[in-house]
């Protein structure tokens, strides 16, 4: 592995050096060049992690791909990347998004689109920053400094109520994290003086800190997840950011929360995690169902995948505390599987809005008149989101109501029943807005989807049905890795 | 005991010399942008600047003046900062001070006198060469403030200033005495002797401690002696507000750990108590009182006492560890804060003074208004300002608050963990009104059409601050193992 030792800096430093560029030399009138290098951008920071998904060997849990480096010496900090199985396929799902969401804009976007893109590729490196740091700091700081970018984005090219969704997301989020850097300085001290996070899982700890350490990291993560009922950031970021904006919250943000909860919560503190499984897992229920129902009754799209999000992500913590393997495999396949199909859904409610500038269910009808091919693409989409056989939508889910059924037959028997309201919530929408007689001029004078949306919705499909259909690279990368993260959440560390 | 050992003092008297050759020299002066004073400053200070950072690398800590200063790393460091601090201030002011007939003779000099009392304070060994660093400092930046004479509101600021910092002076001053009359000495080392063996007068001790840290409060504009600072810094020309709020900051950093640390560690369990009430006030009012401005400078006035409160923090480690490896630890992360503190701070104030033109300060929030769409260079560099004082990685600013966090954490002790919670709570307060500035800067659509007049020495020396935050924020360490160097040589020297 020595020769690829720098693939994870690459992938997270090419895409922030073409964000910098971009901010550099950007001006609105060379809006034409802005755009070809954020697509080259994208497309090699997306190039430089296919070593990863090549060279990954599937056979150990140890992380793959590592680089170490001092960095803080007086805090005894490393810059320490790699990645396991758990955190392998966010590095080139995060590039692939980020190519999407660069193609998304690439007509939408007139006001500044230099910055707009610079922005997403540096929030795309930043993130893959995220999965691959293996120091406690080091994850920290790409962790809220994946804010700054998101932050600017919404607040710059997003709805009438930007400003307040910008803050919201920006304080809700930090407050959860603050209390996780007291999280991760408590750790480093009691670990006596180091930030790497593999020393801080052998650490024996007793009950008490246990509970604070996993108080502290459940705010940071359960606030970035979300789950209820601290999900109210969500909507409203989700609804007034732009397109892109909401492809990448939803299909990259949401994971770097349930990310944390495999790579901090229940590593460190196992006891205090199977202690307070129960509380959890009740969150994530009421999530799934409650989020659900929620959902159903929206009447802005944007605002009804938002929810959509929540309870799928209600699905993830679920699966991850009921402690065996079809749980937190599932709870990762849904991951990866959530930022295809909530990225096409956010791309198809862009389509049309930006045809129409409405996200109102009511202001459509008869879409599948006027733009036949759009509607065959959205109809595979809202498929894969109610969880068909045969779509990325269909594998996490499954394995994670059978694992809650392993778990608890009641469990089991409550998450299924999203799986109903997922049904109905999903394609309800698709009928009112898609099915029926054209209602009205705006919906009359749609043209079709052209070349470039083409191009991003089939590949968006093919992401799709390859995982519903092939799933199996997906959970053989991550067999060995959550076994062994099993393993050792069953080990209790109080001394 | 007696010797003198100029040597050691080269920079200060180099400072002296070249304040008084500027002066003099200002009279034959008659180019109105005074660029023969104006270079001749900055090469002096440059010089200064070079003196400090040579001697910075041995380290050793050297008495002079029969005692009367002790050069240390940490003074070294202290200086050399302050002295980059007044260089920078200095670029900035030159063309705002133009249009505002503050462009004398006397802002340089008066610059240079503070900069001297700055130094002074930072290597005074003795209770009577740090009061005298202090006045000499206080009364130059009384003068600055009121240099634009027919300006009410600076000349109002001024008459704030000094009456208030004449008396907080008239505390630190009573303070000292009550020390000299317990202890019997002025001498730093000797009171540090005399409350090592004990057996002195407690009450007049505490009485004097009292003052003492008042007059220190006052000094670095922690609540509740902080009630001059938003005045002033909103009432003085800005060029003088950012010589009021950079360098002055270092000294009365450096004076706390003279005064306090070095002479009356015997006390620290007392003082440490007080520090850690203003603090958590100082965090407090600071955070919340700088929600309600609209003013700039006047935010970045009470965000400027929730910073130094945070600094502060530093301080409170020994109260239950007692050893010095924490007290150490503590210090040094203090004195990064306060470094990056006025680093930041430089920025800030220079961008105002960058905006501002002849007969528009620039001073308000909404002046900044569409920023990014104006000239997304400056709009850019105030970002990083912002997201550095609110800690948001990866600018210094959160390093400087992980430094004085870990500090805490790692005494093991539960009030100061909790005191950490709280610490980060209220600068989740403060970050609302960072991003506000962002918010206004790019979300906001720009008020007034002007394009921004920019002075190239201005402009470049505000992008080499804001890649100085920026890069210190990726690569911290040099900077911190420094600090944490300095302080534990001169604790031990």
């Amino acid at each position: 592995m020595q020769t690829m030792s720098s693939i994870l800096s690459l992938a997270i430093w090419l895409p922030v050096a073409f964000g910098v560029l971009l901010l550099a030399v950007g001006r609105q009138e060379n809006a034409g060049v802005a755009r070809w290098i954020a697509l080259i951008g994208a497309v090699i920071g997306f190039l430089v992690t296919v070593p990863v998904m090549i060279g990954f060997d599937n056979s150990t849990a140890a992380m793959q791909f590592v680089e170490k480096a001092a960095w803080i010496e007086r805090f005894n900090v490393f810059y320490h990347l790699g990645v396991d199985g758990i955190s392998m396929w966010f590095v080139p799902l995060t590039a692939f998004i980020t190519i999407i969401v660069v193609l998304a804009g690439w007509e939408v976007i007139e006001d500044r689109p230099h910055q707009y893109y610079g922005a997403f590729l540096i929030l795309s490196g930043l993130t893959v920053g995220v999965f691959s740091a293996l120091d406690g700091l080091l994850f920290y700081v790409f962790f809220e400094a994946t804010l700054i970018p998101m932050y600017i984005i919404i607040g710059v090219w997003g709805g009438p109520r930007r400003v307040y969704a910008a803050f919201k997301f920006f304080l809700y989020t930090l407050l959860g994290s603050l209390l996780m850097l007291i999280a991760l300085v408590f750790l480093y001290y009691k670990s006596g003086g180091s930030f790497q996070i593999t020393d801080w899982h052998k650490l024996p700890l007793a009950a008490t800190p246990q509970a604070l350490l996993f108080g502290a990291f459940f705010a940071a993560f359960a606030v970035k997840v979300p789950m209820w009922p601290v999900h109210t950031w969500l909507p409203d970021a989700h609804v007034e950011a732009p397109t892109g904006g909401s492809i990448v919250l939803a299909a990259i943000m949401l994971k770097l929360g349930c990310y944390g909860f495999l790579r901090f919560v229940l590593p460190i503190a196992p006891d205090a995690s199977h202690e307070f499984a129960p509380v959890v897992i009740t969150l994530s229920l009421i999530g799934v169902i409650y989020i659900g129902l929620v959902a159903m009754v929206q009447q802005d799209m944007k605002k009804l995948v938002a929810y959509s999000s929540i309870a799928h992500m209600g699905f993830v913590t679920l699966g991850f505390f009921i402690f065996n393997e079809l749980g937190i495999s599932g709870g990762i396949v849904q991951m990866i599987s959530h930022g295809f199909v909530s990225g096409a859904m956010f791309m198809s409610i862009g389509v049309l809005y930006d045809r129409v500038h409405s996200r109102e269910i009511a202001a459509y009808g008869g879409v599948v008149n006027t733009m036949p091919k759009f509607a065959a693409f959205a109809l595979l989409f809202s498929m894969a989101n109610c969880g068909l056989p045969g779509t990325a939508g269909f594998v996490g889910e499954w394995m994670v109501i059978l694992g809650a059924v392993k778990y608890d037959f009641l469990i089991g028997l409550l998450s299924a029943t999203a799986l109903i309201f997922g049904a109905a919530y999903t394609l309800w929408m698709y009928k009112r807005v898609y099915f029926g007689d054209v209602t009205n001029d705006d919906v009359r004078g749609l043209s079709d989807i052209n070349a470039r949306e083409f191009l991003i919705l089939a590949v968006l499909a093919a992401a799709v049905l390859w995982m519903g259909i092939q799933p199996k690279p997906f959970t053989d990368a991550m067999h060995v890795s959550v076994t062994e993260l099993l393993k050792h959440v069953a080990q209790s560390k109080l001394n | 005991m007696t010797d003198l050992n100029w040597l050691a003092v080269t920079p200060e008297i180099v400072l002296l010399g070249m304040a008084c050759l500027v002066a003099l020299l200002d009279l034959f002066v008659t180019c109105p942008q005074r660029r023969p004073t104006y270079y001749l400053t900055l090469a002096s200070l440059a010089a200064v600047a070079a003196l400090h950072l040579c001697a910075l690398d041995s380290g050793a800590s050297v008495y002079a003046m029969q005692q009367m200063v002790v050069t240390d790393a940490m003074g070294h460091l202290l200086s050399l900062s302050a002295t980059l601090a007044v260089m920078g201030s200095l670029v900035y002011a030159q063309v705002y001070a133009g249009p505002r007939e503050m462009l004398k003779g006397e802002l340089f000099t008066l610059s240079m006198f503070a900069l001297l009392g700055i130094s002074i304070m930072i290597i005074g060994n003795n209770f009577l060469s740090i009061y005298l660093g202090l006045e000499l400092m206080s009364l130059s930046l009384y003068a600055l403030v009121a240099l634009r004479r027919d300006h009410a509101q600076a000349t109002e600021a001024a008459m704030k200033y000094f009456v208030l910092g004449a008396l907080a002076s008239g505390f630190l001053l009573y303070g000292l005495s009550m020390m000299y009359g317990a202890t019997g000495s002025l001498d730093i080392g000797e009171v540090y002797k005399a409350t090592l063996a004990g057996d002195l007068n407690k009450q007049v001790l505490a009485f004097g401690l009292v003052f003492i840290v008042a007059g220190l409060a006052f000094k670095l504009g922690v609540v509740p002696f902080h009630m001059w600072v938003p005045d002033v810094y909103q009432g003085a020309p800005t060029a003088v507000t950012l010589l009021v709020a950079g360098a002055p900051k270092l000294a009365a950093f450096a004076i706390t750990i003279r005064l306090l640390v070095e002479g009356l560690i015997n006390l620290a369990t007392d003082w440490q108590q007080m520090l850690m009430i203003l603090a958590v006030a100082s965090m407090t009012i600071g955070n919340l009182a700088a929600i309600a401005q609209t003013n700039l400078k006047r935010m970045l006035a009470y965000s400027g006492i929730a910073q130094l409160g945070f600094m502060l923090l530093g301080f409170v480690p020994t109260v239950v560890a007692g050893n010095t490896v924490s007290a150490g630890n503590g210090y040094g992360s203090a004195l990064f804060y306060v470094l990056t503190y006025v680093l930041t701070t430089l920025g800030t104030f220079g961008l105002i003074m960058v905006l501002s033109r002849p007969g528009f300060e620039s001073e308000q929030i909404s002046d900044l208004a569409g920023l990014a769409k104006r000239n997304p260079m400056l709009a850019g560099v105030m970002a990083v300002f912002m997201f550095s004082l609110a800690g948001i990685p990866p600018t210094v600013g959160f390093y400087a608050k992980l430094a004085v966090l870990q500090a805490l954490i790692t005494t093991n002790s539960s009030l100061l963990l909790q005191l950490s919670v709280l610490a980060v709570l209220l600068s989740l307060v403060g970050a609302f009104y960072y991003l506000r500035v962002v918010k206004v800067m790019y979300f906001d659509e720009p008020a007034q059409g002007a394009p921004v007049v920019e002075a190239s020495g201005a402009r470049l020396l505000l992008s080499i601050n804001a890649l100085a935050v920026l890069a210190l924020g990726i690569l911290p360490s040099g900077l911190m193992s420094l600090c944490a160097k300095a302080i534990t040589q001169s604790l031990a020297g």
